[in-house]
């Protein structure tokens, strides 16, 4: 009944390969997007949009870097949290370096560091694998985070070591700073989790994509058959630390505004974002939405229920928080290692033939 | 003797002791992983687990009392009377008995045969899930643990170093302690995998699974006990790190310092975890106290590592690691 591809033909080849090959999988695509830039921004309220839509888009951001990474070139990280500061200070010192320049240019120069610093960290993956190299991040992680919190140059000599982001406007609205209206930092996320998404799919689907993922299959079986390993490692690292240092320049500047590095852009920051796409799914770019999404509604969720329901305290609440999570994760790596994306493509699966299944 | 030189060496004296402390860690770590393939990042969780039931037990507080209370308006916390500390370590080595069957049952047995890095991860998935789960059995603020453990400064090392150099050198009695506890714990260890039934049987297992069940191994059994002994080295290292700092969140966090000393040590190997932690120890305090001050201090939070990536660089399995044969 719904995904039906019969009658659905393609006389092209840029048709044949688009990214949504089914028409009711584009018409959704394209509701999908529309409703989020033409309903969303007249109907959000401050609460929705600080809660809720910008920490799932800026996750959003984090999850896709990451999975490049981790679900398309089998390189876990535990760094992300390292390289989204790395994002974060950049925008900063190019924001008070050059006023003048436009903030969206900033938050990509931003990203276009992180990518440098991760290429950097990247090359020990051309020695080592695994959890060796997992543990490996964490050097950048530890490093990273002492490194911005040290030098005082980093955060221009303030004297709490706070880096606090000036206001900056994109076409005369502000979109940084406390006055700055929910619909305009919403928007000013959505264009970049936009961009990133169709840049991360497209990515995937083609050569380097494809060298990524026979990389993650088996690197000696891809070394054979002509993927250079050495590209495509630290090509992976480089495009997944943009993507993660984007994030990290919007959560710093536009969601909150001021940062203490060792407070937001802990090692928990980098569990929660790997946690983001084994929920969601290693390898799919709709897995790291799921995931984000997920695990940015789960807390408040609870909140809501916990706290404002059942009137529990804070601290119980935020205990039973790490005791799903942790199960959360456990459950989906047993029961459904490819995390929330899978189940969504077995539903449409199901959809597909339904209401005839044989 | 300059005076500097001496400060150095009793800075390389106290990076040795808290070397020992990290090694501890570290070999819960290398236990698991030879036997059983998983890198067991939860390994600090279960020391804080370890050192917060102990506590409890000691001071008999009822478990799961803050959920109680919150459920059903009561006020109770504790049951009244006090556990002798070895009756309670007796008791809180049972817990942990239970908490290995637990793991196995419930994780670890519906990941066999699936990819290393996907069991890593499920052991942080675990991590948290025991992070909640002890803070909401034994309520989340910071106790101390006191197990008649003799602390302070050595007063013997103190006289003896002050006649011979002019200058009396500070070394925990709690460090000498675990020094001397770590050594037992290794030998007793080493003994154990060597000579035992269970130990040979262990490293059956940790060779070839199939093997290992063929010969009529129960992998089930060798692997709550392999969980268990994980279990009990976590105990020693919670009661000592506790001891020493109190029992807190921040307990969990020793297993980050042990993750590089495993790396420069390698993962399959005891040897290697000690002399890693000695080194790691010895390296970090060293460099803290030399180029610390040139740049901010505090790099005690990132030395390990970074010395540890760069030594992976030219040495990928580490000091005593077996060489990694890839076969395709």
């Amino acid at each position: 009944m719904f995904y039906r591809e019969a009658g659905d033909f393609s006389t092209t080849y840029p048709q044949d390969s688009q990214t949504f090959p089914i028409k009711f999988d584009r018409y959704r695509y394209y509701f999908v997007l529309a409703f989020a830039f033409l309903v969303i921004p007249f109907i959000i309220n401050d609460y929705w949009a600080n809660a809720i839509l910008l920490p799932f888009l800026i996750y959003t951001i984090a999850a896709i870097g990451l999975n490049i990474l981790t679900g398309y070139c089998g390189q876990v990280s535990l760094g992300t949290g390292g390289f989204m500061a790395v994002g974060a200070y950049a925008c900063y010192k190019l924001m008070t370096a050059f006023p003048e320049v436009n903030i969206f240019i900033h938050v990509i120069l931003a990203g276009g560091v992180t990518a440098l610093v991760g290429v950097l960290f990247g090359l020990p993956s051309l020695r080592i694998k695994g959890f060796y190299l997992a543990v490996a991040t964490l050097a950048a992680q530890f490093f990273l985070v002492w490194l911005f919190n040290r030098v005082p140059w980093f955060y221009n000599y303030s004297a709490s070591g706070q880096i606090n982001a000036p206001e900056r406007t994109v076409f005369g609205v502000l979109v940084t700073g406390p006055s700055a209206p929910a619909w305009a930092t919403y928007l000013f996320c959505l264009v970049f989790v936009t961009i990133c998404a169709i840049l991360a799919r497209n990515l995937t689907r083609g050569t380097i994509g494809r060298s990524w993922m026979a990389i993650r299959d088996m690197d000696i079986a891809a070394e054979i058959i002509g993927v250079n390993p050495l590209s495509a490692k630290l090509s992976a690292f480089a495009i997944s630390s943009f993507f993660v240092g984007i994030s990290g320049a919007l959560f710093f500047a536009i969601y909150l505004g001021a940062v203490e590095v060792g407070e937001v852009f802990n090692i928990q920051k980098s569990f929660l974002v790997l946690f983001m796409i084994i929920i969601g799914g290693l390898g799919s770019i709709f897995g790291s939405f799921a995931g984000a999404a997920f695990l940015v509604v789960l807390p408040v969720f609870l909140k809501v229920v916990g706290v404002d329901l059942l009137g529990w305290p804070t601290d119980i609440v935020a205990h039973f928080q790490f005791i799903i999570i942790g199960a959360l994760i456990i459950m989906f790596l047993i029961l459904e290692p490819h995390g929330l994306a899978q189940l969504w493509r077995l539903t449409k699966e199901k959809l597909r033939l339904w209401p005839f299944p044989h | 003797m300059p005076e500097q030189l001496i400060f150095a060496m009793e800075v390389t004296l106290n990076g040795l002791m808290a070397g020992v402390l990290y090694a501890l860690v570290a070999l819960g770590f290398v236990l698991i992983y030879k036997a059983s393939g998983i890198f067991n990042y939860a390994q600090g969780v279960m020391a804080l687990f370890a050192a917060m039931t102990l506590v409890g037990i000691m001071d008999g507080q009822v478990p799961f009392s803050h959920l109680i209370n919150a459920i059903f308006g009561a006020h109770i916390t504790h049951f009244g009377w006090h556990v002798p500390a070895l009756v309670a370590i007796v008791l809180t080595m049972a817990v942990m008995v239970f908490l290995a069957w637990a793991v196995q049952r419930f994780v670890m047995r519906h990941l066999v045969n699936q990819e290393p890095i996907i069991l890593f991860m499920a052991t942080i998935g675990l991590a948290y899930f025991l992070e909640g789960f002890s803070d909401l059995m034994w309520g989340s603020e910071i106790k101390t643990l006191d197990v008649g453990l003799p602390q302070g400064l050595n007063v013997w090392i103190d006289e003896k170093t002050y006649n011979i150099f002019g200058y009396g050198f500070f070394i925990d009695n709690l460090d000498i302690v675990a020094t001397v506890i770590a050594a037992l714990l290794v030998i007793a260890l080493v003994a154990f995998s060597q000579y035992t039934k269970e130990g040979r049987a262990m490293r059956a297992v940790a060779d070839d699974h199939q093997a290992a069940l063929s010969v009529g191994i129960s992998l089930n059994f060798i692997w709550v006990m392999v969980w268990s002994v994980a279990g009990f080295v976590a105990l020693v290292a919670g009661i000592m790190w506790g001891a020493k700092s109190g029992v807190q969140f921040s307990l969990s966090l020793i297993a980050l310092k042990a993750l590089p000393v495993l790396m420069l040590g390698g993962f399959t190997s005891i040897p290697g975890a000690i002399v890693g932690g000695l080194i790691i120890g010895v390296g970090e305090k060293l460099f803290d106290f030399l180029i610390g001050p040139l740049v901010g201090g505090a790099t005690e939070n990132w030395f390990a590592y970074v010395l540890a990536l760069i030594f992976l660089v030219f040495r990928p399995q580490g000091l005593f690691g077996e060489k990694i044969i890839e076969r395709v």
